[in-house]
């Protein structure tokens, strides 16, 4: 699905990340730790094309993320959930068709479209709040959202970078119900978080693989994870 | 992407797709409204240029094959003069027909600056001939020799002394015209490229949320290109109408301001304006599809 051969990234001769050789295996569920600055988030943006190795190789569906023009990493992120940090949003859409945009930009036409939203909607908690707009959504309705957004079009892999970072534990929990129960449908799940309670509270749940980023570095975790 | 799909896109509409890109913004306004202005002078600057054609036309045909001859001889011996001049005239290859200007269309002729009442007898006025000649033309200089040899109070005028500036100018205006309407074209062309830019740059979180989800750049660009291309459409449209209507409001001079009450189109000619929102529309879909693609080619 997303495999990295000695893959490097940085600004000039200052690399953040190197060294970086893993294979996200189909059905897979990974976590990705590491402190705050040590590159989680950019090692999730050359899993999805939006940055690019300044050495080695990055391969995504089986082509070289460098070889990838704009409208096949277009076509690449079609089949890949992004579920941001900030959980960026289209402010002046309301909720459902932010929810729906995957679907709205790949123009795909589905006739059980509205009834699969409102399934989705439903199933992220989100059903009473689906005309509402972003900027009144709370953390935790923002972070539903977003995954929501990630998987309405049923991708392979799913991306989340730090998907709890705005919510209490309950709500954490929660999201990461979300993900396990996605990764027993088949998905290919990568969580990048500090959060290392919500890893152990996933080992409790699925046979998750945890790597560290160490000095820009991956590094599997320690036993105790 | 290609051109054809973007037009197709263009023509069939996508309500959703048109809602990705928020609609509020200084850049439709300003879009509507400069594309409105830019229509009602470029209806103004077609008017200019289709009638000078018109006159330049009407002088040039009116004109072309007619010349006339003065005769300015002693009453006496006027008869006996213009039956010589009627005869080289008629001995000269080259000229359809000939028609002696009568008293009353001189007086006519005459009126605008001599009043109603001129007595043309007491006036030593020169009596007139018309010439029409064939398409192959006469030899003018030929007949002024002769006419100078047998007829010296005979003066041949052929016209081309004051119809030749006057077409030129008529042309020149119409050259004018349609710089005016490449002017008016290029900067409507650069003031779209401006807004859509504007519009590209204060959208670039959208932007870059809509790559997120996977979104085409030629998605994101049809966009822009369609949103742009209906405001410039839209505004011309009214531009056109305001201008069509001032045209209309112009007052009739009648013939003392023939030049002036004849800017303006006529018959089939009020079908051109109508092109000017179209025009406006596809140097608005070229300039937003272009700006909108080195746009997003220069976002990461």
């Amino acid at each position: 699905m997303i495999e990295m051969h000695d893959a490097a990234y940085g600004y000039g001769s200052d690399l953040v990340l190197s060294d970086l050789t893993l294979r996200l295996a189909p059905g897979s569920f990974h976590f990705l730790t590491g402190p705050s600055g040590s590159g989680k988030t950019t090692f999730l943006k050359l899993c999805y094309a939006e940055l690019l190795p300044v050495r080695g190789q990055v391969t995504i569906f089986g082509n070289s993320a460098d070889a990838l023009n704009r409208d096949a990493v277009a076509r690449a992120r079609q089949r890949i959930g992004v579920v941001h940090q900030d959980c960026q949003f289209l402010d002046h859409l309301p909720l459902d068709e932010n929810i729906a945009l995957p679907l709205t930009v790949s123009r795909r036409a589905s006739a059980t479209r509205t009834q699969d939203l409102a399934d989705l909607l439903t199933w992220v908690g989100l059903m009473p709040r689906a005309h509402a707009m972003p900027p009144e959504l709370s953390g935790g309705e923002r972070q539903r959202a977003a995954l929501a957004r990630a998987i309405i079009t049923d991708p392979d892999l799913i991306l989340a970078d730090e998907p709890t970072g705005n919510v209490d534990w309950e709500m954490s929990i929660r999201l990461l119900r979300l993900l396990v129960e996605l990764n027993r449908m088949g998905k290919t799940i990568l969580i990048a978080t500090h959060d290392l309670g919500l890893i152990r509270a996933a080992k409790q749940q699925v046979g998750a693989r945890v790597l560290r980023l160490n000095r820009g570095r991956i590094e599997a975790a320690a036993a105790e994870l | 992407m290609s051109v054809f799909g973007d037009i197709f896109a263009l023509m069939r509409g996508d309500p959703q797709a048109d809602r990705v890109v928020p609609r509020s913004g200084q850049s439709v306004r300003l879009t509507v409204a400069v594309a409105g202005a830019m229509a009602f002078l470029a209806v103004f600057a077609l008017a200019l240029s289709v009638s000078a054609g018109r006159l330049a036309d009407r002088w040039s045909d009116a004109l072309a094959l007619t010349s006339t001859i003065r005769l300015s001889a002693p009453p006496a011996e006027a008869p006996a003069q213009l039956a010589t001049v009627m005869t080289i005239l008629d001995q000269t290859p080259g000229i359809a027909r000939t028609r002696v200007i009568g008293a009353e269309e001189q007086a006519a002729l005459l009126e605008p600056w001599f009043g109603p009442d001129l007595p043309l007898g007491d006036l030593p006025v020169p009596q007139l001939i018309e010439i029409v000649e064939t398409p192959e033309g006469y030899d003018d200089d030929g007949l002024r020799l002769r006419l100078a040899a047998e007829v010296p109070a005979a003066v041949l005028d052929d016209h081309t002394r004051w119809r030749r500036p006057l077409v030129a100018a008529a042309e020149r205006l119409r050259l004018l015209g349609g710089l005016a309407l490449a002017l008016i074209l290029g900067s409507t062309a650069a003031m779209v490229t401006l807004a859509a830019q504007a519009s590209l740059a204060s959208n670039q979180p959208v932007i870059r949320v809509l790559r997120l989800v996977g979104a085409r750049d030629s998605y994101i660009a049809r966009a822009f290109v369609r949103r742009f291309t209906l405001r410039a459409f839209t505004g011309a449209l009214a531009g056109t109408g305001l201008g069509l209507g001032a045209l209309l409001a112009i007052p009739d001079t009648g013939t003392a301001g023939a030049v002036l009450s004849d800017l303006g189109f006529r018959g089939q000619e009020w079908a051109m304006p109508l092109g000017v929102p179209l025009l406006a529309a596809v140097t608005a879909f070229w300039a937003t599809r272009i700006a909108a693609f080195r746009t997003l080619r220069s976002l990461p």
